[in-house]
């Protein structure tokens, strides 16, 4: 029976790669798909390996990181390292079902046992780490300023002390929380639900900065047709994490060794996401945190 | 007892943050009210004038108004009005949202109320030599008043509710702003803090119904 299983799975995955070089879309890197793998009885990865299917949730609407294009499809920067981790499973890119996690319900989803692990450009802190657990970091995001390319007077956050200079960012977003140290009054942030109104807003002048983690800002700058640009160095750090049900710390070090062995793959997938906004870099793998 | 305190901690830790936003909220919907009195008034005073111009203008305005999403009203203040070069505070934006928005359906409860004073009414004040304006101010008018208070009550109340969508124009840092606020930032469970928001909005509405009924019980006329 488990001879058959696995030669089926080993059919199945070449007609998998089979489709996949045949696919019209040359942009997504291939993953790479364990065969059969072995985990103890039990665990997480043993449970997901045998199912032969992940849920994921991710953004679906962040250029660059995971973004729903018109064919339905989910691409992004999150959406392949999920692949990556999916695939060390043992499970094919195709059966890696993505679910839409925004930021406000990324803690309930995993909680409730609705998606198996949340790739959503999740920053780990400490108010969350209480509810789930954190693997990775697998990237280290910066918040910065975007403003208008005439913009001449703010070159940094020290600018923002002044009561004149509106800031736009999302609500409940870190970058938010984060900014309101250098304002000289809260009545200067402007909150949306969504970064494109922010962008919108600065296009129209009703804003004059705004801010928040730059890799989402370069795809505004590259969408803008040289309107914006990106000032200042990026002044905090961003450990996106990959968040799993509490305490499972098993699933959360596999995890870890998974990425740590994928690093050329992980490379792929940043060229062929968020890699392509011109002015990234790309980045290396992060330290991993403890599992807890 | 314990554990419902531990689950709405997150509501009871954060009173002044839920005090602010009910502050913040319970300005916008102030203003509005103001506001969408006072032009729902004059729009119904055009749609029964007998100036065509008036009374078109009055119709066209009801039309479109009243048939409009409340967040496409807010999204051509937020975003339109600034396009062509016009700047305020988003503040200020979404309450005209909130104000033209609500005006129209003010305009008609209270045209319910003026076509409810008997048409004898008009005809005696125009006999007695009143012009039109006088016999809108003084003899219809606060007739009518006083039957549409239950009608433009509801109006009021469902602003006070429409003002949640302001939040997301801009204004942020009110009641439902709050929500995001905690859950997504703070991680914060869902169900505690909406209800918290919820609690915020039964504080004004309620107190707005209450005050609604006195002023029924106190401009109620016998027929």
């Amino acid at each position: 029976m488990r001879i058959i299983r696995s030669k089926a799975a080993v059919a199945f995955s070449a007609l998998a790669l089979t489709l996949t070089a045949c696919g019209s879309d040359s942009s997504t890197p291939e993953v790479e798909v364990v065969d059969n793998p072995e985990f103890a009885a039990g665990s997480t990865m043993a449970k997901l390996s045998e199912a032969g299917s992940i849920k994921v949730g991710t953004k679906f609407d962040q250029p660059g990181f995971g973004l729903v294009g018109l064919d339905d499809e989910v691409q992004g920067f999150d959406v392949e390292v999920a692949k990556i981790i999916a695939g060390a499973l043992g499970i094919a890119p195709e059966n890696v079902e993505f679910s839409p996690a925004t930021s406000d319900i990324r803690e309930q989803v995993i909680e409730d046992g609705a998606v198996d692990m949340v790739v959503a450009t999740y920053t780990i802190n400490d108010e969350r780490a209480e509810r789930i657990t954190f693997a990775g970091p697998y990237y280290t995001a910066g918040q910065q300023l975007m403003v208008k390319s005439d913009n001449d007077t703010v070159s940094g956050p020290e600018d923002l002390n002044d009561p004149d200079i509106t800031v736009c960012s999302v609500t409940g977003s870190t970058p938010s929380e984060q900014i309101k140290e250098y304002l000289a009054d809260e009545s200067q942030l402007v909150l949306f639900d969504i970064y494109d109104k922010c962008a919108e807003s600065l296009a129209n002048g009703q804003v004059d900065v705004v801010t928040t983690d730059n890799v989402i800002l370069l795809g505004f700058v590259a969408n803008s047709d040289g309107d914006f640009k990106l000032v200042g160095e990026q002044f905090t750090d961003e450990p996106y994490g990959i968040g799993i049900a509490k305490g499972d710390v098993e699933f959360c070090n596999f995890i870890n060794e998974t990425l740590a062995a994928n690093e050329d793959k992980y490379v792929e997938a940043w060229d062929a996401t968020a890699g392509q906004n011109e002015g990234t870099e790309t980045p290396a793998l992060p330290e991993p945190n403890e599992c807890k | 007892m314990d554990a419902v305190i531990d689950y709405f901690d997150p509501v009871l830790s954060n009173l002044d943050l839920f005090g602010s936003g009910l502050l913040r909220s319970l300005g916008i919907c102030l203003w509005a009210m103001v506001g969408s009195l006072v032009l729902g008034t004059v729009i119904a005073a055009f749609r029964v004038s007998p100036i065509p111009a008036l009374q078109a203008f009055g119709t066209a305005w009801v039309t479109i108004w009243r048939n409009s999403p409340l967040s496409v009203v807010l999204f051509f203040m937020a975003f339109g009005i600034p396009a062509v070069g016009i700047n305020a505070s988003f503040y200020t934006f979404g309450i005209i949202g909130l104000v033209i928005y609500t005006s129209a359906f003010v305009c008609e409860a209270l045209r319910s109320g003026i076509n409810s004073v008997q048409a004898g009414q008009a005809e005696a004040a125009r006999a007695i030599g009143l012009t039109f304006t006088q016999s809108l101010t003084q003899i219809i008018l606060p007739q009518a008043f006083r039957t549409s208070v239950p009608p433009v009550g509801s109006v009021i109340i469902a602003m006070f509710k429409n003002s949640a969508v302001v939040g997301a124009f801009g204004v942020g840092q009110d009641l439902f702003s709050i929500q995001k606020n905690l859950v997504s930032a703070q991680g914060f469970r869902y169900i505690p803090v909406l209800t918290g928001v919820a609690v915020g909005y039964l504080i004004i509405t309620l107190t707005a119904s209450v005050v609604l009924e006195v002023l029924e019980r106190k401009v109620a006329i016998a027929r």
